[in-house]
């Protein structure tokens, strides 16, 4: 019996289409737009002006707050502009544009393919370089991933699991890494553990990646200290808190954090950033891309530098065909529908995905059957039918914090399952963010 | 190109449909149509086929003249009442009588309360009693033309249930009943004097299974239901096996499986939550076994469910889902 | 037979007369005194209990009234001054009457004039909209015509007009009392004053981006250009990050400006057509009422319009 978590979930079609698709490196572009909004927490400050010349790897910008984190050139090039530009929703974001000149890498990053073991390094030096290489979680949060690895005094980290579910359909960049790059992915993880102390790690790997799991496998022969959990197939497996539940049984107590059941969760892109970034002096400059979709004649895995306009990519995939209805930055259930293609790539984007209409376009809303369904498919044991009604009404953020609305994971179950096609997660989640901003705003006082 | 399409998340659906429920209930309910087709007759799809018709025709009108909101019908949910009506009735049942059902069912029991999802009580049962308090005679006097292909002969009469409370006001014991009426072998497949939807335990059984599989309901409502009017009519019968009718008699009788799979699981109806659900089920199953022991009703099913109905808003607000992340109160 | 029922009725006699006495010592008993002058005044309110006037309710705001010293910080939008000088009158205070508002959706971006980029398929709240992105079209600023403010207003004051796409309010109804204002989640809804015999001027537009920008979103958008501040004789017009603003407290209903706006962003409603003006040897025949959208021929006179 594979393990899986308790409470929920559903069973979207996992269309995994582009799993054969090898990883390609995406061809150089002309200019890279990087955003300063690459990260949870405050966007980073640029330090380079006008005219500056880098090299990839170089800091463009540098940490602005606690929860922040330092930018680095994708490019080798000049600086052409430092200014407002707009991302995937339209809103204008501070960007670096660089013209790009050559491929010119900083001195001390190691660019060549040789695997490094060893891990001299004590873990205050480990997160220093995670820091400095500007290391953010990949599986989309885009959480600063040192603070991550340092937590309080107060909270004892006891296991890593290495969070290879990519739970999410269409979505084939962790298959493809776990199958390509199984050791790094497994030495990040050893680093990982050095830097928080812990002894214990586990891969979670959903059951409908075989050639991944044999491979993790295969290399994890010589990391005993890391096991393969295969998991079940069921959405979202790859959710922090449910990824816990499954792997080592415990739940995080509603309105907690994951570190309190003394686990810490990190993607398994991640991890293989951390591994370039410690033992390879190499920053979070580049991401494996996933750009996939049943209109689309060819699926590819593209690794691509930061700051490469979603246009660009899409031209070099093919081109959007005809009856391309929606493109989406990450898979169909928690993605962003893309309204500007002309935005470039940030750190955590791992996925292009186009839909046709019929695939996408919302059916008409009629009325709840109280069927409870949105109920027995949320993972959190929440109630959406009774929040989103809640929300509609407008003003009742007490009784929604009693109904837990805060420990909504926003996955998208509740409106993916109503039958009677109620939007229920769109109310839902502004009046989570109401909800939540109350609550911060008291424990101020 | 077209502009594109730009949304919150999900950007996705599953198969389900309001539509699709209902489909999957109709289809479930077919092998019951059919048994009572061939047991008792064309008067059967007669009252089925009109059943069917008058209430999707009355929540028509009402939707379009009377409201001037969008017409739903196309969901199937007045379909489905339409056929639980139906197979709550005698089978020879006028016409008319249905058309009466019908329009108590959904114009008063649905549309009043403000159409599918409002409703506090079950249509096709709240139909079904004000047919049974307005036409006593009409609706207890079961009688039907004889089954197709000569499968059993014409039946008249009171159901088992109705023989049996007759006979034990009258003051005869269930062993005399019952060498009047029939063996148990022939109640479980073939159930002759009963309405249209009682007379086969196996074709219900079947559609609930299907239902089951199709993941249209849980099997909460009707387990809990059937386990509790087993086991409370069980310790009345080890009491007194001549004045209480055994647990198996009362499983298969009355319109208890019927009531039990398709009508106390309606959705609208029904508790959200399972633990609500548990106790919804055995209020069911008590208020039907108390009924059918010490009622004047021979059988107590329809008023179970309907009387329970009424809790459900209760059971709703206070009988949540096991949460993600319970804290545990320090004892 | 007849015993039965004559035995009924004494039984329901009874306990009628029992709950009635026992209804009233309990109402004696739990009584709330309270001053009878809050009663007064809540019964001259209108009871749309909507909290235009910022307190909690109809009951809330009588309250308070009372227990106030003068009538400063009072004013029921709905009731308008008639309400507040019967108040006053109750109270034995003076009141100072004050100038009626409506509300003014100042945006223009109907799908004429503003194309649209995209096609939202989410639920159709501004809200929900406004927090997933910058919109359906080239104005992060504009109306987002899903009808929060028509759902938020409790008079049947506003609406989002189909064939335009953006709201528009019925001054008539309007009272002013600033909900819609508060569900607006782009801020295009400001209570202006409703000005003498309902005429008034207003910029349309509060789009802060670049003039390039904006009128490339929108071709009756304020691109900042300033004439309008440069030709208003009384100095009400402000231009601050490429948007005009008009202070509807110092403007005199000139509409100099409205003539001198490129992109017609500047409306003035409710005034009587301008007589043609004379034919110069420089101008071409002119049209009548050129910049000065007039109402009289529309369906509803009094509705604000684009």
């Amino acid at each position: 019996m594979k393990k899986t978590f308790k409470i929920g979930g559903v069973h979207p079609h996992d269309n995994k289409i582009s799993s054969a698709a090898a990883i390609e490196v995406f061809p150089a572009i002309e200019t890279a737009y990087v955003s300063m909004a690459q990260h949870l927490g405050a966007p980073a400050t640029p330090v380079v002006a006008v005219g500056d010349k880098v090299k990839v790897g170089q800091v463009i910008a540098e940490p602005a707050g606690f929860i922040s984190g330092y930018v680095h050139s994708p490019v080798s090039g000049t600086v052409k502009s430092v200014g407002p530009r707009a991302d995937i929703a339209g809103n204008m974001v501070p960007h670096v544009e660089i013209t790009v000149e050559g491929d010119e890498w900083m001195e001390g990053i190691d660019t060549s393919d040789t695997i490094v073991k060893d891990i001299p390094y004590s873990p205050e030096e480990i997160i220093a370089k995670v820091k400095a290489c500007g290391i953010v979680g990949l599986g989309g949060a885009s959480f600063p991933t040192h603070v991550k690895l340092a937590p309080p005094k107060d909270k004892k980290a006891e296991c890593l699991i290495l969070n290879g579910t990519e739970c999410e359909p269409y979505l084939t960049s962790d298959d493809r890494i776990m199958r390509e790059r199984p050791v790094e992915i497994l030495i990040g993880g050893a680093i990982m553990m050095k830097a928080l102390g812990v002894t214990r790690g586990y891969v979670g790997i959903e059951e409908n990646k075989p050639e991944a799991i044999a491979s993790m496998q295969k290399a994890a022969a010589e990391f005993p200290q890391i096991e393969v959990v295969v998991l079940r197939k069921r959405y979202p497996q790859g959710g922090e808190k449910q990824l816990i539940d499954a792997v080592i049984r415990r739940q995080v107590p509603s309105g907690a954090l994951p570190i309190d059941t003394g686990a810490v969760v990190q993607n398994v892109g991640t991890s293989l950033a951390v591994y370039e970034a410690v033992q390879k002096n190499k920053p979070l400059i580049d991401n494996v891309i996933t750009v996939t979709g049943s209109c689309l004649p060819v699926q590819h895995n593209y690794k691509v530098r930061i700051g490469t306009p979603m246009s660009k990519i899409l031209e070099v995939a093919g081109g959007l065909p005809e009856n391309a209805a929606k493109v989406i930055s990450g898979g169909p259930m928690m993605g962003r529908a893309i309204a500007n293609l002309d935005a470039a790539t940030v750190k955590a984007n791992g996925a292009i995905l186009v839909l046709t209409d019929k695939e996408t376009r919302r059916g008409p809303e009629t009325s709840c059957i109280r069927c409870s369904k949105c109920a027995q498919a949320c993972p959190m044991g929440l109630e959406p039918w009774l929040l989103n009604k809640l929300s509609r009404a407008g003003g009742r953020y007490d009784e929604l914090e009693a109904e837990r609305i805060f420990d909504c994971i926003e996955c998208g179950c509740c409106s993916f399952t109503c039958p009677a096609g109620i939007p229920l997660l769109d109310m839902i989640r502004i009046n989570k963010a109401e909800v939540m901003k109350i609550m911060r705003s008291r424990v101020k006082k | 190109m077209n502009k594109l399409i730009v949304s919150p998340s999900p950007h996705t659906h599953g198969r389900e449909s309001t539509q699709s429920l209902m489909r999957d209930v109709l289809i479930a309910l077919a092998p019951a149509m059919l048994v009572a087709i061939l047991a008792s007759g064309w008067s059967v799809l007669m009252l089925l086929v009109v059943g069917v018709a008058s209430c999707m025709l009355t929540e028509f009108l009402i939707q379009k003249y009377l409201l001037k909101r969008p017409v739903t019908i196309s969901d199937l949910s007045a379909a489905v009442t339409g056929c639980l009506l139906a197979l709550n009735l005698p089978p020879n049942s006028p016409w008319w009588l249905i058309v009466i059902g019908s329009i108590v069912a959904i114009g008063v029991a649905k549309m009043t309360f403000g159409g599918l999802g409002q409703n506090i009580f079950n249509p096709a049962l709240v139909g079904r009693v004000f047919l049974l308090v307005s036409f006593p005679v009409l609706m207890t006097s079961w009688s039907d033309d004889g089954s197709l292909f000569g499968i059993v002969d014409a039946f008249s009469g009171a159901t088992p249930l109705g023989a049996v409370k007759e006979g034990l006001k009258n003051g005869m014991t269930l062993s005399q009943i019952a060498d009047d009426n029939l063996t148990f072998s022939q109640e479980f497949f073939f159930n002759a004097g009963g309405s249209a939807g009682e007379l086969s335990a196996i074709a219900l059984i079947l559609g609930f299974i299907y239902l089951l599989c199709r993941r249209v309901i849980k099997a909460t409502i009707p387990v809990t239901i059937l386990c509790t009017v087993f086991v409370v009519s069980g310790i009345f019968w080890l009491a007194d096996p001549e004045r209480f009718t055994n647990p198996v008699f009362n499983l298969f009788t009355g319109g208890l499986l019927l009531g039990a799979i398709f009508m106390a699981t309606d959705y609208v109806t029904s508790p959200m939550t399972t633990k609500g659900q548990i106790i919804f089920g055995i209020g069911i199953g008590l208020i039907t076994v108390f009924v059918r022991y010490f009622g004047s009703y021979p059988e107590g099913v329809s008023f179970a469910i309907l009387i329970m109905n009424c809790t459900v808003p209760l059971l709703n607000k206070y009988c949540k889902p096991r949460r993600f992340g319970e804290v545990k109160k320090n004892g | 037979m007849t015993g039965t029922i004559l035995f009924t009725i004494a039984c329901l006699v009874a306990l009628g007369l029992l709950f009635a006495v026992v209804l009233y010592f309990v109402a004696q008993k739990f009584k709330v005194e309270e001053d009878p002058r809050i009663a007064t005044v809540e019964s001259i309110l209108p009871g749309a209990n909507c909290g235009g006037c910022g307190q909690a309710g109809c009951h809330a705001f009588a309250e308070n009234v009372v227990k106030a010293p003068g009538m400063d910080g009072f004013f029921c939008p709905v009731g308008g001054n008639p309400v507040m000088t019967k108040i006053a009158e109750a109270l034995g205070r003076a009141v100072e009457e004050k100038a009626p508002m409506v509300a003014v959706v100042r945006c223009q971006g109907s799908f004429a004039n503003r194309a649209r980029t995209n096609d939202y398929d989410g639920y159709a709240s501004c809200k929900v909209m406004a927090s997933l992105y910058a919109g359906d079209t080239a104005c992060k600023y504009g109306c987002l015509g899903k009808g929060d403010c028509a759902a938020a207003c409790k008079f049947d004051a506003i609406h989002v007009d189909p064939a335009t796409g953006i709201a528009t309010v019925d001054q008539d109804k309007c009272t002013a009392c600033g909900a819609c204002v508060k569900a607006c989640p782009k801020g295009v809804i400001e209570l202006r004053a409703k000005g003498f015999k309902d005429r008034r001027v207003c910029v349309m537009c509060i789009n802060k981006d670049k003039g390039a920008v904006t009128r490339k979103a929108c071709s009756a958008g304020c691109i900042g250009c300033g004439k309008c501040a440069k030709a208003c004789p009384f100095e009400a017009i402000t231009v601050e990050n490429n948007v005009a603003y008009i202070d509807f407290s110092k403007c005199k209903m000139c509409r100099k400006c409205v003539d001198e706006c490129p992109t017609h962003a500047i409306q003035a409603v409710n005034f009587p057509p301008k007589p043609a003006a004379p034919a110069t040897p420089a101008t071409p025949a002119a049209p009548a009422a050129p910049a000065a959208p007039v109402t009289p021929e529309k369906p509803k006179p009094h509705e604000e319009n684009v």
